[in-house]
């Protein structure tokens, strides 16, 4: 299997390296034609062996100030919870986040990945990558392993010469602009909060408490998100962490236990 | 020295690669080429050997846009310059589709250069034969530039530079009479230079003319004999201005 490893190798030419002189294209990945009757279908297969369920909530949305970010951060196989403490924003550079859902590795792997080659285009160029720029090369990679089993559902987001930037990269090889996303098990619930409270003109309070929100909702009826539901902004001077709320705790700040006055009455009745 | 110049990959015992030597040796008999940086456009110029009567001049054309802002003009081996130009213009279109942004000047005079410095250490090829000269406008800031390559593999940027036959007799001029300008001065000191090593009329000059709005606009042959006219005529006013002193006083 020919994979890519184009963002590790080293750039200094090799000797006998002729091939490329003669057609100025690299070989495209490809891999062995695998031992199977249904062409068609193995694909379809191979994908289903492989696809954990993509348990997790994410979310994105650009608003007048920047982006803000959001995660859970539960990790789940099958029914049993793995972790309650992963970094599902990913820190590509200070100033562009990626987000993770689907295969932690394979979310974990691509975004160290596409950190290093944003960093080799601003050595080479003498100026930061684009959102746009640095979404494409993920998505091109992830589309050069399709169908190889990869599991990726993330979002780039971050601030470039042309302000805000949010893109949808997916494992399928999709890549979407757009100015809200949310992937994930969650996302249909962090969709209905989200969509219901957005405006454009949002301060950057507003819109983090509408983010941690979503993410609250979300863990509160999707079993495979929980946690701690952690809030990033991005702005012109890069990324910032604003929060990071344990989502029993916010359960319990939206809708605090009121005591029924049968219980007032037997508090006062003992003498509390 | 005989030994050292047939596989280019062979320093010499002084230091030298003589392939790229003799490449450079190639540029020096090709056609005068010269650019001129201003402030808000940058002007190409080539020497165009006299055309056959029955050639279509409009086939032999020695300035190329690699993109809508990048322009490049060479001298030296024109079969050579053809294959340089055409990865050029696919490598433009492959960072607009991977990085979804236009090209800066640097970055395709990086590349250019580098292809040509890629022939200079591999076996069994030889070098490109030919300088190149690349203006354009930085995408994003507008900024005017202009790079000049070598066979070597080398690049650099200049305010004002020439290649080709009597290069040093055109850098000359231009070290004397740069200074910044804009609009047509930066044509007329453009055709200036090129006019002190080429016999003077529109049909020996190829001039083309890069600003951000318009792009790359080459200019007619009545354009460039006006121009010329006009530089010759302040020429004349000039000698007889040094023939006239005893007067004023």
């Amino acid at each position: 299997m020919k994979l890519d490893f184009s963002g590790l190798e080293s750039t200094a030419p090799l000797f006998g390296a002729s091939s490329n002189l003669f057609n100025g294209f690299s070989t495209a990945p490809s891999f062995e034609i695998p031992n199977t009757a249904a062409f068609d279908d193995f694909q379809k297969e191979a994908i289903q062996m492989v696809k954990p369920a993509k348990g997790t909530t994410t979310l994105a949305f650009i608003f007048k100030e920047g982006v803000m970010v959001a995660a859970d951060s539960r990790a789940s196989m099958g029914g049993y919870i793995s972790s309650q403490s992963v970094k599902k924003i990913i820190e590509i550079n200070p100033y562009m986040l990626g987000t993770m859902a689907g295969g932690a590795a394979d979310c974990q792997f691509w975004h160290r990945n596409l950190g290093i080659k944003c960093r080799l285009h601003e050595l080479a160029n003498k100026r930061r990558i684009s959102v746009a720029g640095a979404s494409k090369l993920l998505a091109n990679i992830l589309y050069s392993y399709r169908g190889m089993g990869l599991s990726v559902g993330t979002m780039i987001a971050g601030w470039d010469e042309t302000g805000p930037g949010l893109y949808y990269v997916d494992s399928e090889g999709g890549r979407l602009k757009g100015t809200r996303f949310s992937v994930g098990s969650g996302s249909p619930y962090a969709y209905g909060v989200l969509d219901n409270g957005y405006h454009f003109d949002m301060s950057v309070d507003e819109a983090a408490e509408l983010a941690r929100r979503s993410i609250y909702h979300a863990t509160f009826r999707d079993g495979a998100s929980g946690g701690v539901a952690s809030v990033y902004y991005v702005g012109p001077n890069g990324w910032k962490k604003l929060s990071g709320d344990d989502v029993g705790e916010l359960h319990y700040m939206y809708y605090p236990v009121a005591p029924t006055i049968v219980e007032q009455e037997m508090a006062e009745v003992s003498g509390v | 020295m005989a030994r050292y110049d047939r596989a280019i990959t062979v320093f010499s015992p002084d230091g030298h690669l003589f392939q790229v030597e003799y490449a450079l040796e190639a540029v020096r008999k090709g056609n005068a080429a010269v650019g001129v940086r201003g402030t808000d456009t940058i002007v190409l110029g080539v020497e165009k050997k006299s055309t056959a009567k029955l050639q279509d001049s409009r086939s032999v054309r020695k300035i190329v846009s690699l993109d809508d802002h990048i322009a490049l003009a060479c001298a030296g081996l024109k079969a050579d310059a053809r294959v340089l130009i055409n990865r050029a213009r696919i490598e433009c279109q492959s960072h607009r589709l991977t990085v979804e942004d236009p090209v800066t000047v640097e970055y395709i005079t990086r590349y250019i250069a580098g292809l040509q410095q890629k022939y200079t250490q591999s076996g069994g090829v030889r070098p490109f034969g030919l300088s190149t000269l690349i203006v354009g406008f930085d995408p994003y800031t507008g900024v005017p530039s202009l790079y000049q390559t070598d066979p070597s593999g080398t690049f650099s940027a200049w305010k004002a530079n020439a290649t080709g036959r009597n290069s040093n007799s055109m850098r000359e001029f231009l070290e004397k009479n740069y200074k910044e300008t804009s609009g047509q001065e930066t044509v007329k000191l453009a055709i200036r230079a090129l006019l002190e090593v080429v016999e003077s009329g529109g049909k020996n000059i190829e001039v083309a003319v890069m600003t951000k709005e318009h792009g790359l606009q080459q200019l007619e042959e009545a354009e460039i004999d006006a121009v010329v006219a006009e530089i010759e005529a302040e020429k004349a006013a000039a000698e007889a201005a040094k023939k006239a002193p005893p007067k004023e006083t």
